[in-house]
């Protein structure tokens, strides 16, 4: 397979990109994907804390919460074609996106995180060292340290890597009643969606959009993408997210130039005080 | 379900939901109580039917439904009969289906009175005893009884056979007095027309607190989706059971789906769905003490003294409870085996016998007073789950003994350490004499056996574990009992040992645990014939012992010696119906009444919604399900006058199990309530019953005593309404999830639901604390204010609904006070269910107070001790 830089990878071994589309608009909000993701992965309870907020207990994505469903009550937008409810209770189950361009694989400087056969991305928990880049490297906030009583490692959504080399789908898939969450090849999943997203639209929910189905989008494109029928800022989404590390190269490009012209007036100074 | 069509089962399965072309769900919050069976109403979606949503409160249903219908909690049958109403004046009843397939055209007793004549009592009201002599309902020129519960002379209250199969049969053949132009001012079609009048689009409004046109979009999408080339479905759950006219609000969906020609066809029926799984199994196989397997009623002890007399009391003649003899002779024979032959009456003494109400509530009350001193307690937890979840505590704490039977110390076994009157000091630990046994439970899939869901779909699981440590599986704790017990009985002459002793208990065992074979279990229940070979269907019973059957409606499960609740056949490699996957009761029709599939002529109503039909080439009955009619009798059948059985059904009555084959709109017999479901007002309202000046139920079983007081009704200082309920993340009581550290921390704390005007009314701050105070206790719970609660405004004035989730108690990993603290003890007449879903409160901000303080508050609000009108 190509990785996101052009290079060929895995040869003979690389499988077609497998990813998540979550159609929020037949989220019931059962919370499924939580706790089969949390049952599967072996993922530590994250606190029995009431939030208030709706009914969202879990508050965000981290490692020790790899699905999260987002409850959104609001005062539908006017018109609303759907129905003649004027209030709406949006549900969104959120997920690590498994970036095209994945900030947190650029930065990870022990090789712990790596981008699987399946395109996906992953950390190895055994070789991780907690140093923490991964965490200011992702876009959307997923990554966080296991804190107490945990490795002191980073944790994330692996996609169940481990499921999808025995041919299996990912738990969260699995467990889902209403296929909210769709598992499948990448290219395919993609063209359903747009398919979906059109038909709701001629339906009359003008407000339903896809959110990182884009290759041409800040990440490239997301392994896992979504149909939103809101702002992503109303789920807790940036707008446009963009990685970190998108202008890496360019960076260091112009650092190396300004080394080299320092190097070089570091000499030039050097060489004219032996004049 | 059982009254309107004959067997007490859903009509329909939720797969078949995915074909209507409307869904009204009403008393029920499918998507968060039945996630994975709403996958089908999301299907449907997809495919452009209109799903609407007719409930108090906004849940994670209504954010999926094309629209939502706030009503006040308690008001359902007014809404419902207004959609009769509406049918009824728009002619827009199927013209064909209501003619033939119900009783519609039937004339009535003359000396029936309606509750438009009556001002709410229909006649033959007793008001001393506070029941119907309901002889006057019958139809004219026979007298109507009702099979499975001898009740027509009009019972004691609370001790009749509920909930099931039971329905009316007809002493012969046809009723003898119809009009088929429905002109008649007494058939039933124009009864029906009289008795809801009222119930107006403006009365509608004025009673629900919707508004009009709110209700004309569900009428007018329930009847344009209706009719021979579209169908509409009903979905209700536990919000329509737990009322103190329940049963009543199941019939009224049942009149609407009759009159739009929707029962026994594909997208089309009332989809009942049960609380938690295997609620279906357990009635089916008699957890409830006036019911033995199948529905046949429990003997009575002074009416049913002898083999002849229970059978005269109970049997029917005319359709398939005409061989109720067969039913019940089986099962002796399946109890007692070898010991049980004609010469003793099949051991019909052995029997246990009734004498008056042993239901849940009553035997609570009884453990107060001392009748009842021991108890088994196998997978509930009543001091948390049931109403006035206090007197069940008090009543646990008389006891001698207590056996409980759970995964986890459940505050049902805990209570003698933790429960909430220790605080207020009206228990003390050293004072209960109650020894409590906890023996734990092995889980499902620590053995093998079966769930009956929902649909009447039997499914088999396999052990995958053996369990751990001292737990074991129900049926491992029952056998070994029963055999300790005949062991130490084994010699004993004493005739009182002999039922025990005659039993046939011999199970084969396996493993290390000595574990009873489920799969012979099974095959007990299916029944075997005279070669000793499983049978395939009931209809091969025989009165005369030479068959036996546990239960006559799960016989053909074990046909052909194959365990077909095992079944495992993919969906997706068989036809949509997905006959080969499990097997439902009975025979595995997974549509009930399903020959109303099909015209009076026995062809499809359309193509769009064929789905069984008559062959005239094969002279049978075809299609996608197993035709619940017999395979051969055509649609043009006309029984003689002295048939019997389902001989005396004709070719174009599709309701078997009714005496007279027919859906029926009124109910002549079988309740003890009333024949036409009519609007009352929950026990404990804040408001009066606009329609008539009887307020509520009049035959409601009321049990006014000094640990359950109600609120005066009403009353200033209860001015609100409000429900429990449950969340996707917890499992009833909580035993199973406030211990699960995953669901646990989906819902870690007890909250309650209100609306901002509520809130801004009474002070309550979001994220803070509320105190909700009854006459029976006063309760705490964490504050979500939500624009989801919405108040509504009914007869003109505003009302407030406070939403209470019930899953909480003293134990777990999130603790808390139990809503079901709040309620009283006030039950539908005809199933003993209690009313949790509507009743008054008073709610202020801040905690609760501690010890005496509690119930120095609860005792500064009105209450009463009398059984109010």
């Amino acid at each position: 397979m190509k990785t996101a830089d052009g290079v060929e990878t895995y040869g003979g071994e690389a499988q077609p990109r497998l990813g998540f589309f979550t159609d929020t608009s037949v989220c019931i909000g059962c919370k499924a994907c939580e706790v089969a993701c949390k049952e599967w992965n072996l993922v530590p309870e994250d606190g029995l804390a009431w939030t208030g907020h709706s009914y969202d207990n879990t508050g965000e994505l981290n490692a020790n919460t790899w699905r999260h469903v987002a409850f959104v009550e609001q005062q539908a937008p006017d018109p609303i074609k759907r129905g003649k409810n004027d209030f709406r209770w949006l549900m969104e189950s959120d997920v690590c996106k498994h970036c095209t361009h994945a900030g947190c694989l650029d930065v990870c400087p022990t090789g712990a995180i790596f981008r699987t056969e399946f395109g996906t991305v992953v950390i190895q928990d055994d070789v991780c060292n907690g140093c923490g880049y991964c965490i200011t490297a992702c876009p959307f906030g997923v990554i966080t340290k296991r804190e107490l009583g945990g490795d002191g490692g980073m944790h994330k959504c692996t996609l169940c890597y481990d499921r999808l080399q025995d041919g299996m789908e990912p738990a969260c898939a699995k467990a889902c009643p209403t296929d909210s969450i769709q598992f499948g090849p990448l290219d395919e999943l993609v063209e359903r969606a747009r398919q979906r997203c059109g038909d709701l639209v001629e339906a009359g929910v003008s407000e339903a959009r896809l959110y990182l189905a884009d290759e041409n989008d800040g990440i490239g494109g997301a392994g896992a993408f979504f149909l939103l029928l809101d702002e992503p800022e109303v789920y807790g989404l940036p707008p446009q997210p963009v990685v970190p590390t998108k202008n890496l190269r360019t960076i260091w490009g112009a650092a190396a130039v300004a080394a080299g012209a320092l190097a070089v007036g570091v000499a030039a100074a050097f060489l004219g005080g032996d004049e | 379900m059982g009254t309107s069509f004959g067997r007490g089962g859903a009509t329909t399965f939720q797969q078949d939901l995915a074909n209507s072309d409307a869904i009204l769900i009403m008393g029920s919050n499918m998507a968060e109580n039945h996630p994975v069976g709403f996958q089908w109403v999301m299907e449907a979606r997809l495919k452009g039917a209109t799903v609407m949503h007719v409930d108090p409160r906004f849940t994670r249903t209504s954010a999926m439904a094309n629209l939502h219908v706030p009503i006040r909690a308690g008001s359902d049958i007014a809404f419902l009969g207004g959609i009769v109403n509406y049918i009824l004046e728009n002619e827009r009843w199927l013209d064909e289906y209501v003619k033939h397939f119900t009783n519609a055209p039937v004339i009535i007793d003359e000396r029936f009175q309606d509750t438009e004549d009556l001002d709410g009592f229909f006649s033959g009201f007793d008001p001393d005893k506070r029941i119907y002599d309901t002889s006057t309902w019958h139809y004219a020129g026979m007298p109507v009884q009702e099979t499975a519960g001898e009740r027509a002379k009009g019972g004691t209250k609370g001790e009749q056979s509920g909930h099931g199969a039971q329905a009316g049969h007809l002493a012969h053949g046809e009723p003898p007095e119809e009009d088929e132009t429905l002109q008649h001012p007494r058939c039933v079609f124009q009864l029906l027309k009289k008795h809801y009048r009222r119930y107006t689009p403006e009365m509608v409004s004025q009673i629900c607190g919707c508004t009009k046109e709110q209700f004309l979009e569900v009428a007018e999408a329930l009847c344009e989706n209706s009719g021979r080339e579209r169908t509409s479905a009903i979905v209700y759950s536990v919000g329509w059971t737990q009322h103190t006219v329940g049963v009543q609000y199941i019939r009224t969906a049942a009149i609407i789906q009759l009159l739009l020609g929707n029962i026994g066809r594909p997208g089309g029926g009332i989809m009942a769905l049960r609380g938690h799984a295997s609620i279906q199994g357990s009635t089916d196989l008699a957890t409830l003490y006036n019911v033995l397997p199948g529905y046949l009623p429990m003997p009575h002890a002074e009416k049913d003294t002898d083999l002849a007399s229970y059978l005269d009391n109970h049997a029917g003649t005319t359709g398939w409870w005409g061989h109720f003899d067969a039913y019940f002779i089986s099962q002796l024979k399946s109890f007692w085996g070898a010991n049980s032959n004609e010469d003793n009456d099949f051991c019909f003494d052995y029997l246990p016998k009734i004498d008056g109400d042993h239901s849940t509530y009553q035997t609570a009350m009884d453990m107060i007073d001392r009748k009842v001193r021991g108890f088994f307690l196998f997978g509930e937890n009543p001091a948390v789950g049931s109403a006035n979840s206090r007197l069940q505590r008090f009543g646990l704490a008389s006891l001698d003994w207590l056996v409980v039977r759970d995964f986890v110390e459940i505050e049902s076994a805990s209570f003698w350490k933790d429960a909430p009157e220790l605080e207020t000091g009206e228990l003390k630990t050293e004072e209960i004499g109650t020894e409590v046994f906890f023996v734990p439970a092995a889980s499902h899939v620590e053995k093998d056996g079966s769930f009956t869901n929902t649909q009447r779909l039997v499914q088999w699981h396999f052990q995958a574990l053996e369990p751990e440590g001292d737990c074991r599986s129900d049926l491992w704790f029952v056998y070994h009992l029963g055999r300790k017990i005949r062991e130490k009985l084994a010699g004993s002459n004493d005739p009182r040992d002999r039922p025990i002793l005659d039993l046939t208990w011999q199970y084969a065992t396996s493993g290390p645990l000595e574990e009873p074979s489920a799969d012979q279990v099974l095959r007990e229940i299916n029944g075997i014939g005279p070669d000793g070979k499983a049978l395939g269907t009931y209809a091969d019973l025989k009165p005369d012992g030479s068959t036996a059957c546990g239960c006559w409606i799960y016989c053909g499960i074990y046909g052909d010696e194959e365990n077909k609740a095992a079944r495992k056949k993919p969906g997706g490699e068989q036809t949509w119906v997905a006959s080969n996957w499990a097997w439902a009761w009975p025979l595995n029709r997974r549509i009930l009444y399903n020959r109303a599939s099909a015209d009076s002529k026995g062809k499809p109503w359309s193509e769009r919604k064929k789905y069984v039909w008559w062959d005239g080439r094969k002279k049978m009955w075809v299609g996608e399900d197993v035709p619940d009619f017999q395979e051969d009798k055509p649609p043009t059948f006309v029984p003689t006058d002295d048939a019997r059985a389902e001989d005396a059904i004709a070719g174009d009555h599709p309701f078997i199990l009714q005496a007279d084959g027919r859906g029926w709109l009124f109910a002549a017999a079988g309740l003890m309530d009333g024949p036409l479901p009519t609007h009352y007002e929950p026990h404990e309202s804040p408001f009066d019953n606009p329609l008539y000046s009887q307020r509520a139920n009049p035959t409601r079983q009321l049990s006014p005593r000094a640990e359950n007081p109600y609120n005066p009704a009403p009353s200033d200082a209860y001015p609100y309404v409000f429900s429990t309920y449950r969340l996707t993340e917890h499992h009833t009581a909580g035993g199973m999830s406030r211990t699960v550290p995953y669901l646990a921390e989906l819902q870690p704390e007890f909250f309650c639901e209100v609306s901002p005007g509520l809130a801004k009314e009474r002070g309550l701050e979001h994220g803070g604390w509320a105190t909700i105070i009854t006459s029976r206790t006063a309760i705490e719970a964490r504050v979500l204010v939500t624009e989801r609660m919405k108040p509504i405004v009914v007869d003109g004035r505003p009302v407030h609904q406070v939403g209470v989730p019930y899953h909480w108690g003293t134990r777990g990993l999130t603790k808390g006070d139990s809503g079901n603290d709040l309620f009283p003890v006030a039950l539908d007449p005809n199933v003993h269910i209690q009313e949790v879903k509507a009743a008054s409160c008073d709610i202020r901000p801040g905690r609760r107070p501690r010890g005496k303080a509690l119930r120095e508050l609860v005792e500064s609000y009105p209450s009463t001790v009398e059984a109010s009108a």
